[in-house]
């Protein structure tokens, strides 16, 4: 007697069976294709939407050409909490292994738009010409002098309000207890640096100083306070080595790497678990509705199972069908919703902030195209067990 | 023992199948010797839970009995694994069920061509096959029809066709004419008949329906799990088939 047939054979008799069942059934099964489609555009805009806010938050700090970021002590590490004078960033130029070193200072004002339109809030980042931190530009040129009235605007900022190299644009703001208002002039264009959730205009450091908000008594401050130092290392440099020796030769700061300065950010952790958590709910939804799907399928064909086994076909030819028939549909929903995941995308207007990442959204397909086989795990289990006396009607 | 084996395609000796329930043993099938030739058609009949069907399901190499032997082609079919006995089913016998015989999702020819990929004897030769065979049965105007598109009657052919097409020993049919009218229900039994006669096959054919052992070589009437009586004299048949024996 021939023995089973071989695993090749086993795939050709499992694929036959399953794709005949699929097409004669078409309608049926597109049905459950367009429920993970669904499944799929929910969960790849979760994750876009985590990777949109996330980016919003993280996007210039992620961009950055430095290893580490210098802090004010005992700051938690919170860029707003931290405030570090001018001399600081001596000290650090001068560390063994350092290979540059940029003080970076945050705010937020608001940009006067032409016409009636409002006023836009944009992230206000004084930042060393020439030195790290400083962004490169896309168009136009980098920034010139220390004291230059000029800004690099970031493609958001760009899109938002319409700026234009050589343009002069108005900031206001309040200083003490008055608003100002500044005019600066844009002379480069950078990519997507949002800095808050706001887009991001870059000037020189002493420019930030002179025109960004401040309270009664930095007004009449003599110093230039920034908010953060951020280190670039020498090639090739051990960052743990260069850590030790920065914290050692630099009184009162405290040292973190780029990805702890993000985690760091406030709500960032919170905010991105939450959205990782609302995905792994969807996709625990889709393992439950895949997998009742396909074992209410299975429950309704199981004299047909029941005739198939009777007549000679070995379990393993009806679940390998039962595993052909769940990847085709699951791939044809995440194909479909992918699709449309993606026509949506491009209706979306750039303040909204969804960025479908390629490796966000990859892992998010794989997740998604293991939900069937585990959610189907179940009714392949069960249609194994079926008995081919259910074909006559009888059971053991 | 071996020259004897070979003299029939399907030999059982003192079958028994026994059931423990709440209300003590059912002995479902109770020390049943039969032996069917090739190119025999036999009915086996008796009123319901007679156990005509559990020893069905035993010839069937779908149940394995609690004693006694079964030898199908010689081979022991008690004495089988779980694996041998799915090669056996799919090798060397060939079913017609009741209801829901046919695969819904393949037509007439692919149904019938099932046997055959399920052997991996599918190829042109098989598929003219396959052809000839549904449209002797008069399916040939049928072929690419699903079952949900076919008659009882027409879905039943077919289902001979599949339990023929492979070239097997034994051929079973479980209720064949239960959801036929009289006319189409003769005419099923008589294709079959033929065709096993035809193909020396060995024929099983359980039925309620006495009328349906017109065609038959044999009767075999069970009762309480017992074989109770043979009937192989030709007119003996015919008046058991049309009531005059009763």
């Amino acid at each position: 007697m021939n023995k089973s047939p071989a695993l090749k054979d086993t795939i050709i008799l499992s694929g036959f069976l399953a794709v005949k069942e699929i097409w004669r059934n078409r309608g049926r099964f597109l049905m459950v294709a367009l429920v993970i489609a669904l499944i799929t555009l929910l969960v790849l805009f979760i994750a876009a939407l985590g990777e949109g806010l996330g980016n919003g938050n993280r996007e210039y700090l992620s961009k950055l050409n430095a290893e580490l970021v210098a802090f004010q002590a005992k700051s938690d590490f919170l860029i707003a909490a931290s405030r570090l004078e001018r001399g600081r960033l001596s000290a650090i130029r001068r560390v063994d292994g350092v290979q540059d070193a940029g003080m970076v200072g945050t705010s937020s004002v608001n940009l006067i738009l032409p016409g009636d339109e409002p006023v836009l809030k944009v992230a206000l980042l004084g930042v060393e010409p020439g030195h790290t931190g400083e962004p490169r530009i896309l168009e136009g040129s980098q920034l010139s002098t220390d004291l230059a009235d000029e800004v690099i605007i970031d493609r958001n900022t760009a899109l938002q309000s319409g700026l234009q190299i050589g343009d002069v644009t108005q900031i206001r703001v309040t200083q003490g207890t008055r608003d100002e208002f500044y005019n600066l002039r844009v002379v480069g264009i950078t990519d997507g640096q949002q800095y808050a959730l706001q887009p991001a205009m870059f000037t020189p450091f002493f420019t930030w100083d002179k025109v960004r908000p401040k309270s009664e008594a930095e007004v009449n401050g003599a110093e230039a306070v920034g908010n953060v130092i951020l280190v670039k290392l020498m090639q090739g440099a051990d960052a743990e080595a260069v850590t030790n020796r920065l914290t050692a030769q630099v009184k009162n700061t405290d040292f973190a790497t780029v990805e702890q300065t993000i985690q760091a950010l406030p709500g960032y952790s919170a905010q991105q678990s939450t959205l990782n958590t609302q995905g792994a709910f969807t996709l625990f939804i889709g393992v439950l509705v895949i997998g009742g799907f396909f074992q209410i399928q299975v429950l309704q064909k199981v004299p047909q199972i029941g005739v198939l086994k009777a007549i000679g076909a070995p379990n393993r030819v009806v679940a390998v069908a039962s595993v052909i028939q769940i990847v085709v549909i699951t791939v044809i929903g995440v194909v479909i919703g992918g699709l449309l995941a993606f026509l949506f995308s491009l209706t979306f207007p750039p303040t909204v902030p969804i960025v479908f990442n390629g490796t966000t959204s990859l892992i998010a397909i794989a997740a998604l195209l293991l939900i069937g086989p585990i959610g189907g795990l179940v009714s392949i289990r069960y249609a194994v067990k079926i008995e081919p006396l259910k074909a006559l009607g009888l059971s053991s | 023992m071996n020259n004897t084996k070979h003299t029939y395609a399907l030999q059982t000796d003192a079958v028994q199948k026994i059931y423990q329930s709440d209300f003590g043993t059912i002995r479902a099938v109770d020390g049943v010797s039969l032996t069917v030739q090739s190119g025999e058609f036999v009915a086996l009949v008796g009123p319901s839970g007679s156990g005509k069907t559990t020893m069905l399901s035993i010839l069937a190499a779908l149940l394995a009995p609690t004693s006694g032997q079964v030898l199908l082609d010689g081979d022991d079919l008690s004495a089988m694994s779980d694996k041998d006995r799915v090669s056996l089913r799919r090798e060397k016998i060939g079913f017609t069920f009741q209801a829901n015989n046919l695969v819904p999702y393949l037509n007439a020819l692919e149904n019938v061509e099932l046997m055959l990929r399920l052997n991996n004897r599918l190829d042109k030769a098989g598929k003219m096959r396959a052809e000839e065979l549904l449209a002797r049965l008069g399916l040939g105007e049928r072929l690419y029809n699903l079952p949900g598109q076919m008659s009882g009657g027409q879905q039943q052919r077919v289902a001979i066709a599949r339990a023929l097409i492979h070239n097997p020993s034994l051929v079973l049919a479980d209720e064949p004419t239960a959801s036929l009218d009289t006319e189409r229900a003769y005419q099923v039994v008589k294709t079959f008949a033929g065709l096993i006669h035809e193909q020396n096959r060995a024929g099983i054919m359980v039925t309620h329906d006495l009328r349906m052992c017109e065609y038959v070589d044999r009767v075999l009437l069970m009762q309480d799990g017992q074989l109770t009586r043979v009937i192989d004299d030709e007119k003996e048949i015919q008046d058991f088939a049309k009531g005059i024996d009763e």
